[in-house]
């Protein structure tokens, strides 16, 4: 069945709560565009979140949504996908929400591929606990919780999202709104988990943290577009280039390098070493940073296999019958006079599997 | 007859102990047993904690426990028989395997002398079997090699016993050609071990005399014998196809639980989904997403699970979800002893969670009775669209009995229609409560028009959206609790076994995996003249509408625990009656004469109580 939407379509009728400035608005904007343009009904979409300032964002969309446990929006959202492969499920989470109380549950869902969207808002700060740093803060940062310093070593969500065996890793920027866009269409289209890093201002906790990525002057030196197919070269004239050397990417400048030596992005590498090598151009938007998709691959969603064992036992076995399942361990028939009239060959379950054998 | 089977955690005990068991179904005996295993796998071989037991009782009435002292004992080294002698009855029958009471073993258990030849054990009836070299006489030509041989043994054993009793043999040879069919060799040599046990038996002078057990007079029907895990799952099963739902059990392996997961997981048939999630909380957190894509969603873990689940049950609370959550309780606190029954989660499961967030909570009384309640913990979720605890325990969860099969095509409809269409003017009120049961509409996502946002915010009455009014949260906190408390109308009220026309002397209240004991044990102290009666909860909270007003009836109330006094706190709380416990954290079940002891404590020795009279 298709629809037609506009953006307002999935506006909800609540008044949106962020602070004023805050990039969770475009980004908010970007994913009702996005959705609109799909023309599917928005009855089919469930938005699923965490705790933290990015997951108000169900409030506001017009879609079904639960906005559930700090960190478990993924085990919420995989209960949802592998029951109903038939909706579309978003996950929209934080630096702290993913990364730090809920790591376990974005690995697993990840390395399973089960048919989630899950957004990142990474702006490498707690802003609704108001301004503690976060597990992608720099080494150093000054906070309310860290007043000489940092000295937690941040995750590279990226290289996090590779080593968890993610079928679709991205990267965009909250201003960037065309990119947010393109990355959302690819990751609507991917079958399985698709990871999404977006790099979101907290213009008041942590103001500015992606300058070099947003600013008019620093941008043009700093953004590392991966385009599929395209050699990796950026700067304002392309005179920086990105090669392999011994297993590292690194940055070269392109006229000193034979320009067959320049890599050529190919998100589809069913090897990641690639990507993970290009995720580690830089740990955090503090230079020349790659954006867009590093990896995707495809491989069977967790839902799809389990609906296939499903099919095929009722395929082998037929349906299930109740009648016949309680008798599956063997039975016997007490007549009236309370005696033992016929017997099973199997009249008793196992023992506990937990004991010796 | 009380027979219990002990041996290394290695030694097949657990398989000797079932298998007995199956063959004495088949011949119609009554039976309740009692398997105990170490927490460890395999603790060392020949020590005390090594020792791994199964205990069964049969007889020809219809029997409630795995029986007190048992009446013959199989030992299969110095450590089991050590560990499990005290408990044997005086005058009872020990086979032992000889050929494990040497140095070494003795001195692993902590024997000086030798017990079979110091005469220590010269009450009892002692047989001595050199199985080892029997066994491996029995097996040396069917190809099995090196430590397979001796691993035969324990079917060595049984073949002894079914002798002894007077089983039937078909059932274990069948099993044994069954279960070993992809290892021949391995059938082979367990049959072969089998049948010379059972030889063995009938051609030594020592174990001329034979026991008889008759069958049992159970009422008219057909039985299967099943363990409380297993009746568990099939009763969720069934409650998927009373409720019209697909079931998903998401849920981390523990122990006592696992079972539950392994029997569902081979039912794909039945559409069944299970999710073995990373953790106790992706367990309960899939099966709140599961319930609100609409499935009967059920998780299911043992205390330090359920603990971790805390936080997302009263999550499921909030946004008044359906959910089950089984608790198969086990000894703690902490990873305490995991192969051991406790009650001791009953106050956590009433109140272990942060906020205002009652819950219902429903206890499984027997192994069978797991069937009925799980349809009954899924019934009260889907009608209230609440989260449920349904406590069993290790005691249940791998104790067995025999169930009378029920009519699957007589199970209650407990379906629950999902909302369709816009419930007011206003659109849809996700938060619009039915005007009878308190319950919020169930809309699932793919229902066009009735999109809808849900958390763990506090919402405000009907529409649903995040309130911070202080009004809205008191009417929103009373409303969540009216709902659950209410609930106890729509529950059968309690009843009471009475021994006579007018109330007993004494009331014996329980609730949980107690009830064969408590049983038991009034049924002997009314033949010992006692006027005790018994009820039994099974509905913890909320309490059965009538439970006041039948424990007014009574002068003296006891209710036996094993926990230091849950429900004894709660009755008293709530009914101010000084009602007194039987309390009992061993890791293991009531013995029958522990309560009827309490009874006697109580109400005096039966003779002293006819004279009062």
């Amino acid at each position: 069945m298709t629809v037609t939407h506009t953006r307002a379509d999935f506006q909800t009728d609540q008044e949106v709560r962020w602070c004023p400035g805050c990039g969770d608005y475009t980004i908010l904007a970007s994913v009702q565009n996005f959705l609109a343009s799909l023309n599917r009904p928005r009855e089919q979409f469930v938005f699923v979140s965490g705790i933290g300032c990015s997951s108000r964002f169900p409030y506001y969309m017009n879609t079904y949504g639960i906005h559930s446990i700090h960190g478990r929006a993924p085990a919420v959202a995989t209960g949802i996908a592998l029951t109903r492969p038939d909706l579309s499920v978003w996950v929209i989470t934080g630096d702290g929400d993913a990364l730090s109380i809920g790591g376990n549950h974005l690995i697993h869902a990840m390395r399973r591929n089960v048919n989630l969207k899950i957004l990142l808002f990474n702006n490498q700060i707690y802003g609704l606990t108001k301004g503690q740093y976060s597990p992608t803060s720099e080494p150093g940062k000054r906070t309310k919780s860290s007043p000489h310093g940092s000295i937690d070593h941040p995750f590279n969500p990226i290289s996090l999202a590779l080593g968890a065996e993610a079928t679709f890793v991205a990267r965009t920027l909250d201003m960037d709104r065309e990119h947010t866009t393109e990355i959302l269409q690819a990751a609507y289209e991917h079958e399985g988990t698709a990871f999404i890093e977006i790099y979101q201002n907290c213009n008041v906790f942590n103001d500015k943290a992606f300058i070099q990525l947003t600013g008019k002057e620093e941008r043009v030196h700093n953004r590392i577009n991966l385009e599929a197919g395209k050699p990796i070269t950026f700067g304002p004239n392309g005179e920086k280039a990105v090669v392999l050397e011994g297993g590292e990417a690194k940055i070269v400048d392109t006229a000193a390098v034979d320009p067959g030596r320049i890599l050529v992005h190919d998100p589809t590498r069913s090897d990641p070493t690639v990507a993970f090598a290009l995720s580690r151009l830089s740990h955090g938007p503090y230079g020349p940073t790659p954006l867009g998709i590093f990896r995707k691959v495809r491989r069977p969603t967790y839902e799809s296999l389990l609906d296939h064992q499903v099919a095929t036992a009722i395929a082998k076995q037929g349906p299930g019958d109740l009648a016949t399942l309680i008798r599956s361990h063997g039975t016997w028939t007490v007549d009236a006079n309370g005696h033992a009239v016929e017997a099973g060959a199997n009249g008793a379950p196992k023992a506990g599997s937990n004991g010796a054998g | 007859m009380v027979i219990r089977f002990a041996g290394d955690s290695g030694d097949g005990m657990q398989v000797a102990g079932a298998r007995f068991t199956a063959a004495s179904a088949t011949f119609g005996n009554d039976l309740a047993t009692l398997p105990s295993f170490p927490a460890e796998i395999r603790a060392p071989a020949g020590t005390l904690p090594g020792v791994s037991s199964f205990q069964v009782q049969i007889a020809d009435f219809d029997i409630l426990t795995a029986g007190d002292a048992p009446d013959c004992l199989v030992a299969m080294n110095p450590a089991a028989l050590k560990k499990n002698l005290p408990d044997l009855k005086p005058g009872g029958t020990v086979i032992v395997n000889t050929e494990a009471f040497d140095e070494r073993n003795l001195a692993k258990a902590g024997y000086e002398t030798n017990p079979l030849e110091d005469g220590s054990l010269q009450s009892y009836r002692l047989i001595q079997v050199p199985m080892e070299s029997l066994t491996k006489e029995a097996v040396k030509d069917t190809g099995v090699s090196g430590r397979d041989v001796l691993r035969s043994k324990n079917f060595f054993a049984l073949g002894l016993l079914a002798w002894l009793f007077n089983r039937p043999t078909e059932p274990t040879i069948e099993w044994c050609e069954q279960k070993f069919k992809n290892k021949p060799e391995v059938a082979a040599a367990n049959i072969a071990a089998f049948k010379a046990g059972y030889n063995f038996g009938i051609t030594t002078d020592a174990t001329r005399v034979t026991f008889e057990v008759k069958p049992a007079t159970l009422p008219p029907g057909t039985y299967t014998n099943v363990t409380g895990n297993i009746a568990l799952a099939w009763g969720l099963i069934a409650a998927a196809q009373a409720a019209d739902l697909p079931l998903f059990y998401g849920t981390y392996p523990i122990t006592p639980a696992s079972d539950i997961l392994h029997e569902l997981s081979r039912h794909r048939n039945f559409g069944v989904k299970t999710f073995q999630a990373e953790d106790e909380i992706a367990a309960i957190g899939s099966t709140i997403g599961a319930a609100f894509a609409g499935n009967l969603a059920v998780t299911g873990s043992s205390g330090p699970g359920i603990a971790l689940k805390s936080e997302a049950i009263s999550l499921a609370f909030m946004t008044e979800l359906p959910l089950v959550v089984v608790n198969v309780q086990r000894a703690g606190p902490s990873t305490g002893m995991p192969t051991k029954p406790e009650q001791s989660d009953l106050l956590f499961s009433l109140y272990g969670r942060h906020g205002e967030s009652p819950v219902p909570v429903l206890a499984i009384a027997s192994p069978s009775d797991a069937f009925d309640a799980a349809i009954e913990a899924a019934r009260i979720a889907l009608k209230y669209m609440t989260p449920v605890i349904l406590l069993s325990d290790n005691h249940i969860a791998n104790g067995s009995e025999p169930w009378r099969l029920p009519d699957v095509d007589e199970l209650p409809d407990i379906s629950v229609p999902f909302a369709t269409v816009p419930n007011s003017e206003k659109g849809f009120l996700p938060y619009l409560r039915d005007f009878e049961t308190f319950s919020r509409p169930w809309a699932i996502p793919g229902t066009p028009g009735l999109e809808h946002r849900i958390g763990g915010l506090e919402k405000e009455a009907n529409t649903g959206n995040v309130s911070y009014d202080p009004d809205n949260h008191q009417l929103m906190t009373d409303s969540r609790a009216w709902k659950v408390a209410t609930i106890a109308n729509d529950i059968p009220p309690v009843e009471v076994d009475q021994a006579g026309d007018e109330p007993g002397d004494l009331l014996i209240l329980g609730w949980g995996s107690t009830f064969g004991a408590i049983k038991a044990a009034v049924r002997r102290a009314r033949n010992a003249g006692h006027a005790v009666d018994h009820a039994h909860l099974r509905y913890l909270n909320p309490f059965p509408a009538n439970l006041g007003e039948v424990l007014r009836r009574y002068e003296r109330i006891l209710i036996p625990e094993l926990n230091s006094g849950h429900l004894l706190r709660l009755v008293r709380a709530e009914f101010l009656i000084p009602a007194i416990g039987l309390n009992k954290i061993a890791g293991e079940p009531f013995r029958i004469a522990e309560i009827e002891a309490r009874i006697d404590e109580i109400l005096g020795e039966p003779a002293q109580v006819a004279a009062r009279r």
